[in-house]
């Protein structure tokens, strides 16, 4: 495989007594998509705060972008870099309208100060129509708008700087199951498209549908990197807890079906 | 923010994607004819969207009764004295509204227009200063007041409600204190001061405005939509940009008209409407207007967007002050004199109605320039009507309070049934 678009290797991050990374590795490569799991506090909102520069790092760790090494110590260096996060609460004004919010602290302009409308139109219907996105008005205020055409104009409007690895956390947590699979074709047509996708999600379902890979948390160290084809459930839930022994497993000999088998039809 | 209108024949933008850029089957169509724009008016009337058009009933009621009880309210002399009366506070309203917009609220309008009243009259009177200098020092140290509220509201993060209490407790006592043992300071009744309310200006000026004001909202709206076309997007056809830019020239025509019967259009009322219009102007089609409404919908997004909410927001509150000082001028013009009660009364309470009124809402993120003009013509109605019919003030603050109720109501219907229809809101 060729070099990853970003790579971090020996990340720490301690918040006062309590270390929330230790030591952790990661990588996510162009056309990748990576889910990052863990149990609560297992450090992946700590790892995604670390790359999008919310949190640098500590020292002693290596971030490389493209093989070069890298200092993030803000969120701007990461935007520079082309690193995009989304977070859970979407940051959408609901009281303007698609194209408003798409452009939102990025507005095209004409004249000094005055927006150029049209072009910021044309623009967003170009960028939706490249991911097949289909919504009827451009015009209408986001409030209106369903939960997973929410998420995805906040997953298009991280697209507009052009980022080559997007973040996503928890991006279908409060969303339906035609909603969530909105959702999660955009994923596969922004992996199709060559960017890294990094995927926090509680839902294996979702997991297991788009990502490629696992790279699983516990305690803010590595606790295994799946390739997700041909890594089972119980695997991946044995990394996350920490152990074999854990309920599901043990019920899943007992029962001896897989309790993958009736989570993904 | 208006509904784009779209047609059919938007052309394929070409490519792969082609069948992608055409309209979307689900969106209706409005059709290019009065017919279809009376039914998009009616749709958009069952979803809550209900614009101006309550306000332009309440007008239409308030004339039809007022003119049957005296028919000297419609007279163009009665008329003429309205549009003056409500500059003064018209000018505090459209501060009021750009501070809605944040979802705050500015209690200190009053008392800052007061404020400026004192400053204005101690220089240009009593110290002798040019009246030009002293309007401009009263206009900056409005500005300077509202800095200082938007300071220690977005940086100390003291709630603006408070933060703009103690600005009418304080800005009211500094206002006494300038004032010192007069109760009064007589302006120059020749002054520029006076004549801020004073001017009146012949026919032609009046017929030119509105017809300049007509052909360049057609030209600005025509080379839009032409843009719109040439980009493949959704665009109104010229005929109803005509429609539209007739409908706006026959009440301007018709104002005109009226006042030009009388004294000619005042200045006070076209500096009023002036601001109106450029506050329009940049809250819908410049960058500042949108952060200022993106502060105002949600500002944890602003600032996650890049925005300088702080800077938004102290900025807002500089604007609204000195608007409100703006308007404390107009008022010791038209009383040719500062007074003690300058600004002490009924403003700050009647700005805040009218941006209500005219249909700004009070949660942030919605509402429009317009609301001054159109709720200011609301209230300089009502109290010019009881005036004729010699009714007191407490008739007309029961009246006024009646009619801000109907309007927030009006406003929370308006709200759920965006909510319900798919047009979102605030």
């Amino acid at each position: 495989m060729s070099t990853p678009v970003l790579e971090l290797s020996g990340i720490s991050k301690t918040f006062g007594a309590v270390r929330a990374l230790s030591d952790v590795d990661f990588h996510v490569g162009e056309g990748e998509v990576v889910a990052l799991l863990g149990d609560n506090g297992a450090g992946k909102s700590t790892l995604v705060k670390v790359i999008s520069g919310a949190h640098p790092a500590d020292s002693g760790g290596v971030i490389t972008w493209d093989g070069k090494p890298v200092t993030i110590s803000g969120p701007s260096d990461a935007q520079r870099l082309g690193i995009a996060t989304i977070y859970q609460d979407l940051a959408l004004c609901d009281n303007l309208d698609i194209v408003g919010n798409l452009f939102l602290g990025n507005e095209k302009l004409h004249f000094p100060g005055t927006l150029d409308e049209v072009e910021m139109e044309s623009r967003a219907r170009e960028l939706l129509d490249s991911l097949s996105v289909r919504i009827p008005s451009l015009r209408v205020p986001v409030a209106s708008l369903s939960g997973g055409q929410r998420q995805i104009i906040a997953i298009a409007r991280s697209l507009l700087g052009q980022p080559r690895v997007v973040m996503l956390d928890e991006p279908t947590a409060a969303l339906g199951v035609a909603q969530t699979a909105q959702v999660l074709d955009l994923i596969e047509r922004l992996r199709d498209k060559g960017l890294g996708v990094l995927l926090i999600s509680h839902n294996m379902a979702d997991v297991r549908a788009v990502a490629d890979r696992a790279v699983v948390l516990r305690l803010g160290r590595n606790a295994g990197n799946f390739p997700i084809a041909d890594t089972s459930y119980e695997e991946i839930v044995a990394a996350i807890t920490g152990a074999a022994d854990n309920p599901v497993s043990r019920r899943s000999e007992r029962t001896g079906a897989s309790a993958l088998a009736t989570e993904d039809k | 923010m208006t509904q784009q209108t779209p047609v059919s024949k938007a052309p394929a933008q070409g490519g792969a994607e082609s069948a992608e850029s055409k309209r979307d089957p689900r969106l209706l169509v409005t059709a290019a004819s009065p017919k279809g724009w009376i039914e998009a008016l009616k749709r958009n009337l069952r979803s809550g969207e209900l614009g101006p058009i309550p306000v332009v009933i309440g007008l239409v009621l308030i004339a039809v009764v007022f003119q049957s009880a005296n028919d000297r309210f419609l007279s163009p002399q009665n008329l003429s004295n309205l549009t003056v009366q409500i500059a003064a506070i018209g000018l505090m309203t459209t501060g009021v509204i750009m501070v809605l917009l944040l979802g705050e609220i500015d209690l200190s309008i009053g008392s800052v227009a007061g404020l400026a009243a004192a400053v204005l009259g101690v220089l240009a009177v009593k110290q002798g200063v040019n009246e030009w200098a002293a309007i401009a020092a009263a206009l900056a140290i409005g500005l300077l007041v509202g800095l200082v509220h938007g300071f220690v509201f977005a940086k100390l993060g003291v709630p603006a409600f408070v933060v703009t209490l103690a600005g009418l407790l304080g800005w009211q006592g500094l206002h006494l204190y300038l004032m010192g043992a007069d109760g009064t300071i007589n302006t120059s009744p020749s002054g520029p001061i006076s004549l801020l309310t004073q001017t009146f200006f012949v026919p032609a000026v009046g017929w030119g405005i509105a017809l300049l004001a007509a052909v360049l909202y057609f030209v600005s709206v025509a080379t839009v939509e032409r843009r719109r076309h040439q980009a493949g997007l959704p665009y109104k056809p010229p005929v109803e940009l005509l429609f539209r830019a007739a409908l706006l020239l026959l009440p301007l025509l018709g104002s005109v008209w009226v006042l030009n019967q009388y004294k000619g259009v005042p200045l006070a009322f076209l500096i009023f409407v002036g601001f109106v219009v450029v506050l329009d102007l940049v809250l819908r089609k410049t960058r500042y207007g949108r952060m200022v409404y993106a502060v105002g919908g949600n500002a944890e997004a602003a600032r996650r967007a890049g925005i300088n909410v702080d800077l938004i927001r102290i900025s807002v509150f500089g604007i609204a002050s000195a608007l409100a000082a703006l308007g404390g001028i107009m008022l010791t013009s038209r009383n040719f004199a500062a007074s003690v009660s300058t600004g002490g009364g009924e403003e700050l309470m009647m700005a805040i109605a009218a941006a209500v009124i005219g249909g700004t809402s009070l949660f942030g993120g919605r509402g429009n320039a317009y609301s001054a003009l159109l709720g200011g013509l609301v209230l300089g109605a009502i109290t010019s009507g009881l005036l004729l019919l010699q009714m007191n003030t407490a008739v007309r603050f029961m009246i006024t309070a009646a009619v801000l109720l109907i309007a927030v109501i009006l406003d929370a219907f308006s709200r759920r049934g965006r909510k319900t229809h798919a047009r979102g809101g605030a």
